[in-house]
């Protein structure tokens, strides 16, 4: 067994392809998103299946789901924000069963890997500016120039307007990434622990149990990190949705 | 009846102060959100903040390089990004905080928040 807490992160290729010089191969990783994107869709499709006018258990998840992100793009983005709730929901449920996926034992966490967030993040930004100079045309540049600031500033405000944008898709990226590998790693080293201390002997069996209790606080945590940060996912999407929409509000 | 009408004129005005209020501050609904969420809600707060600033700054350094590179004024454009990143960072942080206005809103005091 692997005592290394990076190890679990590591990608290894189920199938390997190669197209004209290019690694398309079949990782782990590819593995895991189908599995995301099957179970999200299985759980949506089957629960919502018999359509009942009183929901079940099952069917009442789903509905809260669909609720929940409906009522956070009308919130942020207005009624005209719901266009892109496909694309939100999708993104919600694919971070959250991601996430959820992720903890289970020996499985392959994908919102750990940051060419994942990032790609992800990129999308979303890909659709505010497609979408916001498609809408409104050079108006969308409104954004970058806040009303009532005197003209000796506009070019440093511009500027620093531009960068914050641009830095978006980071930050979005990053903090999705760091909170997925930051929870796994520690959960994976204090786990080592309780092996490691409970080889000791009777002494070391006795300390083990605090890193054990440790570990199961630890595991709650991680399943709040889980639905909190796809929570802030799907929310700064629509924050910036809603900049698309409205560039001068 | 003046009597009367004063309170539902007061009422009237703190109704407007609020909306007034709520208007000025477009990313209070959305952090307030996010950011309470028991004892997980500090952690997460400080992990979002840092991850701002650090966005804000390295995208000005990677601008200011490609910048560099392309028109080889190196390391003037490293130097000029680098401190448009700063600031933009800061300005993340404080976006994100609820403390500055949203992109593009047409809050007055922005001006002489972002500097």
């Amino acid at each position: 067994m692997a005592t290394d807490p990076i190890h679990q992160f590591q990608i290894t290729k189920l199938i390997p392809i190669e197209v004209g010089g290019l690694d398309f191969s079949f990782t782990n990783a590819s593995a895991f998103m189908v599995a995301t994107v099957a179970s999200a869709g299985a759980f949506l499709f089957l629960t919502t299946s018999r359509r009942g006018l009183v929901p079940g258990r099952l069917q009442s998840i789903s509905e809260m789901a669909y609720e929940f992100i409906a009522s956070m793009l009308r919130d942020a983005a207005g009624s005209q924000g719901m266009r892109f709730f496909p694309l939100v929901f999708s993104l919600f449920m694919f971070v959250l069963v991601g996430n959820l996926l992720g903890m289970f034992p020996y499985f392959f966490t994908i919102t750990s890997h940051i060419i994942v967030t990032f790609a992800l993040a990129m999308l979303v930004i890909g659709t505010v500016i497609v979408y916001g100079f498609w809408k409104h045309g050079l108006g969308f540049l409104k954004l970058f120039m806040p009303e009532g600031v005197p003209a000796v500033l506009v070019p440093l405000v511009v500027a620093i307007e531009v960068v914050s944008f641009l830095s978006r898709p980071i930050s979005l990226s990053v903090r999705l990434f760091a909170n997925m590998l930051a929870g796994h790693i520690t959960l994976k080293v204090f786990a080592g622990f309780v092996t490691s201390l409970g080889a000791l002997g009777v002494a070391g069996a006795a300390g083990a149990v605090l890193p054990l209790a440790m570990t199961v606080a630890l595991t709650g945590l991680e399943f709040l990190v889980a639905f909190l940060q796809a929570y802030v996912f799907a929310v700064l999407t629509c924050m910036y949705l809603n900049d698309a929409l409205h560039p001068g509000h | 009846m003046a009597d009367r009408e004063k309170p539902d004129d007061l009422e009237g005005r703190r109704r407007d102060l609020e909306a007034a209020l709520a208007a000025r501050r477009p990313g209070k609904a959305g952090s307030d959100g996010r950011a309470e969420r028991g004892g997980k809600g500090d952690f997460a707060n400080a992990l979002r903040l840092s991850s701002e600033f650090i966005a804000g700054v390295l995208v000005g350094a990677a601008l200011g390089w490609f910048i560099d590179r392309l028109a080889g004024t190196s390391p003037w454009g490293l130097i000029v990004f680098l401190l448009l990143g700063f600031g933009a960072g800061i300005l993340n942080v404080l976006r994100s905080a609820g403390l500055v206005a949203e992109f593009g809103s047409k809050a007055p005091k922005k001006g002489d928040d972002d500097l």
